[in-house]
């Protein structure tokens, strides 16, 4: 069988998608490429089915928040994390999208397997798929309010009881009818 | 149990109604097949021989809410479960008693979060906690005999 060469990935994409890519940052050796939103189907398709590339497999996509430092592009970034199962080596491509839109087109026309994976990112981070197919919550209840890994999201609705404010507490907790 | 003595060798004994009634009670309290968490774990073990609830007439868990009388939160109850739960108590026949097993069905426990509602008690009248995480199979018990005094001292007057 004749299996081509792997080929660098951030130079494969210069040549084919001249603009595509943004920035490049490389921490423990792992390699991550910062793209916009709007590139990422293009540059996904791209990367899963060029000769030497083959990323085929999507590992995992997670949203971040960076709330409340603000010394990123923006808010949001949604992470990629692409396998090749030909060459065994792993790529991050990652996009910023911002608070008041925050639009990524959908990769379930790339790999099937991010539907529940964006419906999670969703859920949790309230990033939108554009052209996903079915955007439900995956993990909360379908009619929660907010999305609670966000880090304005109150972590919890009742203060801790110790001894000093258990009365206090209880006094307001809303305890059952039968 | 007030019984009062027999009447000469004729094998019959006198007791109150409600002596009777909670006897019966107490003797086949059948809990409904359900958990929630790791609490569930310790549940089953003290269904299992080395603990052995049918020595409670409980070793029958119900599938079926409707013939069920005791009800076992065992485990953190999430608010997606919350409905569920609640549901579930809802379909039981009256009589019908809760135990909160464990930190986390009674107070939240360690999931002081969210996603966790901070004690079954919110959605469910409970009438015995059982404190631990998760309690041994002796504390579930201990809150099943504790069940138990509460359904002895209940009275006619208080039957719905």
């Amino acid at each position: 069988m004749n299996i081509p060469d792997p080929l660098d990935p951030v130079a494969a994409l210069n040549a084919a998608h001249p603009d595509a890519i943004k920035d490049t940052k490389t921490f423990r050796d792992e390699l991550t490429i910062i793209i916009e939103p709007q590139d990422v189907p293009t540059v996904l398709r791209y990367l899963r089915d060029t000769p030497g590339l083959i990323y085929n497999y999507l590992s995992d996509i997670s949203p971040v928040d960076y709330y409340p430092e603000y010394d990123r592009p923006a808010r949001f970034g949604v992470s990629y994390h692409i396998y090749s199962m030909l060459y065994n080596r792993r790529l991050r491509v990652k996009t910023f999208v911002e608070e008041d839109e925050p639009v990524v087109p959908t990769a379930t026309t790339i790999w099937p397997g991010a539907n529940w994976l964006e419906r999670e990112a969703h859920d949790m981070m309230g990033i939108v798929f554009d052209g996903h197919p079915d955007l439900r919550r995956l993990l909360m209840p379908a009619d929660w309010d907010g999305h609670p890994h966000r880090r304005d999201y109150p972590l919890g609705y009742e203060t801790i009881q110790f001894s000093f404010n258990v009365e206090e507490i209880m006094k307001h907790k809303p305890f059952a009818k039968e | 149990m007030g019984v009062t003595p027999k009447l000469g060798n004729l094998g019959v004994v006198t007791t109150g109604l409600e002596d009777a009634v909670n006897w019966a009670r107490t003797g086949a309290t059948w809990p409904l097949l359900f958990g929630l968490a790791c609490c569930a774990i310790e549940y089953m073990s003290t269904q299992a021989g080395n603990y052995d609830l049918a020595r409670f007439g409980m070793e029958l868990n119900r599938a079926s809410p409707r013939q069920a009388d005791l009800m076992i939160v065992a485990g953190r109850v999430t608010r997606k479960m919350a409905p569920v739960v609640r549901q579930l108590y809802d379909q039981m026949s009256d009589p019908k008693w809760v135990i909160s097993m464990g930190d986390c069905a009674s107070c939240g426990g360690v999931y002081n979060n969210y996603a966790v509602v901070q004690g079954v008690d919110e959605i469910i009248p409970v009438d015995v906690y059982v404190a631990g995480c998760p309690p041994r199979p002796e504390q579930l018990m201990h809150g099943i005999l504790t069940l138990h005094e509460k359904i002895k001292g209940e009275r006619i007057a208080d039957w719905a």
